[in-house]
């Protein structure tokens, strides 16, 4: 018995040192959502919408509730911080503005979390109704889902320290630069900047965290996702604001389900002629200046 | 299936990853953790302590943390070898995994010791041999051919625990999908039983060659 209390003391000691560890790690990473102030963006929830020949609208319809794939752990995008009950963020301001223009109240919106892994899964199997979730429109994926959109044409940028001397992806020569491990942006340093050394982790945050502590000298992948945390660090970091890829950014859905892509296309359009997309931009994002916002492709 | 057979580089070089991370950890943690089973085992009071704190601290920290004290801390304290990144965290990964692994090793190497009859260390110190040389020669020769069995699960377990290193900055077969998967996301599935399957090949690779010299080395009691 005397044995066991010794080995329960170290145990909790070495817990409680764990514990502090994984803190200090966390205590860099950005809290999500809210760059700028101002109120919260309404969407007009229409009223007399019937589209009867798309299977998603019409069991989404029966059942009352829109599930929509989003991403918790993208700040600015799709972010839920520790303890709230609903994300925010960008893509979730375009999820509830196109749930309202598809007759969907934001409290009829279930957010499922969605990880780059399970976004095609989960549309095939119904798991949810639509995904918005820095999903970039590309062909293989077309092969499987439908896209709306794009709602948004990212690029791969930099994340740097404000008085790093980093101004484009050519002067990372030498550089240690961090993305996530197997993403597109760190696949894109592998095969055009060789000469940058590329470390990878499994969340962007780990990255931000070496950017912080100067472990590393830059941190890249779609500037959208750079700007929300560019937006947490009060003004320690910057976005270099030379994005050297494009990626648009679009709506996931069932593949075949042409009705119910044309309205959220028709919704989308709406949203962007009438203001509403740069009022949530603004609200998640920060400043709108130079951005051009993308027509839908009705592929 | 094009989704593998196009991407069988990038799926070869993770899984030269994996076994390169798993064949360096496996010498480690036999070697460190036989040292520890010694430990525990011997007349010292300080060593035994010593071992048996250690054990009990590692063991029961999950692997993650393990990696994320090596990762994290110890470059925050400055220590770090090699001299690229991708060295130092290969070699971080290394040391997490064999602290981590070192302890079930011990364990299982203990368990055997303690099926060697005690008659045989008696009869092994009366006839003069030092504490040392009668681990060496009598006990850790005979407790180690029961525990081949235990061993090798310890083993297969660590080769998968090698996954997680993929977080910290390591190439190896996870890494290898996650890039397959963001290259082809309409075969997702196919992608993750792809890397299943590599690695039941490993495991049962391991398994086979672990089964060879349990019957090699069986003594008749």
């Amino acid at each position: 018995m005397r044995f066991t209390k010794k080995a329960g003391v170290f145990g909790a000691t070495a817990l409680a040192a764990a514990l502090a560890l994984t803190a200090c790690g966390q205590s860099g990473s950005p809290n999500g959502g809210n760059a700028s102030a101002g109120p919260s963006p309404e969407y007009k929830v229409a009223s007399d919408v019937k589209l009867d020949s798309s299977p998603t609208w019409t069991k989404a319809n029966k059942a009352g509730k829109l599930v929509i794939g989003v991403k918790f752990d993208q700040p600015g995008l799709g972010n839920k911080k520790a303890g709230a009950d609903k994300p925010e963020g960008f893509d979730i301001e375009i999820a509830k503005s196109v749930a309202a223009g598809l007759g969907f109240k934001p409290e009829q919106i279930e957010f499922k979390e969605t990880v780059s892994k399970n976004r095609e899964p989960f549309l095939q199997n119904g798991t949810v109704d639509l995904v918005v979730a820095t999903y970039t429109i590309n062909d293989a994926r077309k092969k499987v889902v439908d896209f709306a959109g794009p709602y948004y044409i990212a690029g791969q940028d930099l994340l740097v320290k404000k008085d790093s001397t980093i101004t484009g992806p050519d002067d990372l020569k030498g550089k240690k630069v961090c993305s996530v491990d197997g993403s597109t942006p760190a696949q894109r340093i592998t095969e055009k900047y060789p000469d940058a050394q590329l470390v990878t982790y499994d969340t962007y945050s780990k990255c931000v965290d070496n950017l912080n502590s100067g472990s590393v000298d830059a941190v890249t992948t779609d500037d959208a996702i750079l700007r929300g945390y560019a937006a947490q660090s009060s003004g320690a970091l910057k976005v270099v604001g030379k994005p050297f890829s494009q990626e648009p950014y679009g709506i996931g859905l069932a593949k075949g389900d042409t009705a119910l892509r044309t309205a959220i296309n028709d919704s989308l359009e709406k949203l962007e002629s009438d203001g509403t997309w740069k009022k949530a931009f603004e609200y998640t994002l920060g400043s709108s200046e130079g951005i051009t916002i993308p027509k839908p492709d009705r592929y | 299936m094009d989704a593998i057979t196009s991407n069988l580089g990038l799926f070869a070089s993770g899984f030269w990853g994996t076994i390169v991370l798993s064949f360096f950890t496996m010498v480690g943690s036999l070697i460190f953790g036989t040292v520890l089973a010694a430990m525990r085992v011997s007349p010292t009071p300080v060593l035994r302590a010593a071992a048996t704190t250690y054990v009990n601290v590692v063991r029961n920290t999950p692997l993650t943390l393990v990696l994320f004290f090596c990762a994290f801390g110890l470059p925050y304290l400055q220590i770090s070898f090699g001299n690229t990144t991708d060295q130092v965290s290969f070699n971080y990964a290394v040391l997490a995994l064999t602290a981590y692994t070192s302890c079930f090793v011990c364990e299982a190497i203990r368990s055997g010791i303690a099926t060697v009859p005690l008659g045989q260390a008696e009869a092994a110190r009366s006839i003069g041999l030092t504490f040392t040389q009668s681990l060496r020669f009598i006990i850790l020769p005979q407790g180690i051919r029961t525990v081949v069995p235990p061993l090798a699960s310890v083993i297969i377990a660590m080769v998968k625990n090698t996954s997680i290193a993929s977080g910290f900055n390591n190439k190896e077969l996870i890494s290898a999908m996650n890039g397959v998967i963001e290259l082809r996301g309409d075969q997702v599935p196919l992608i993750l039983a792809g890397t299943a399957i590599a690695y039941l090949i490993l495991s049962i690779g391991l398994g086979q060659i672990f089964g060879l010299i349990e019957r090699k080395v069986r003594i008749a009691r």
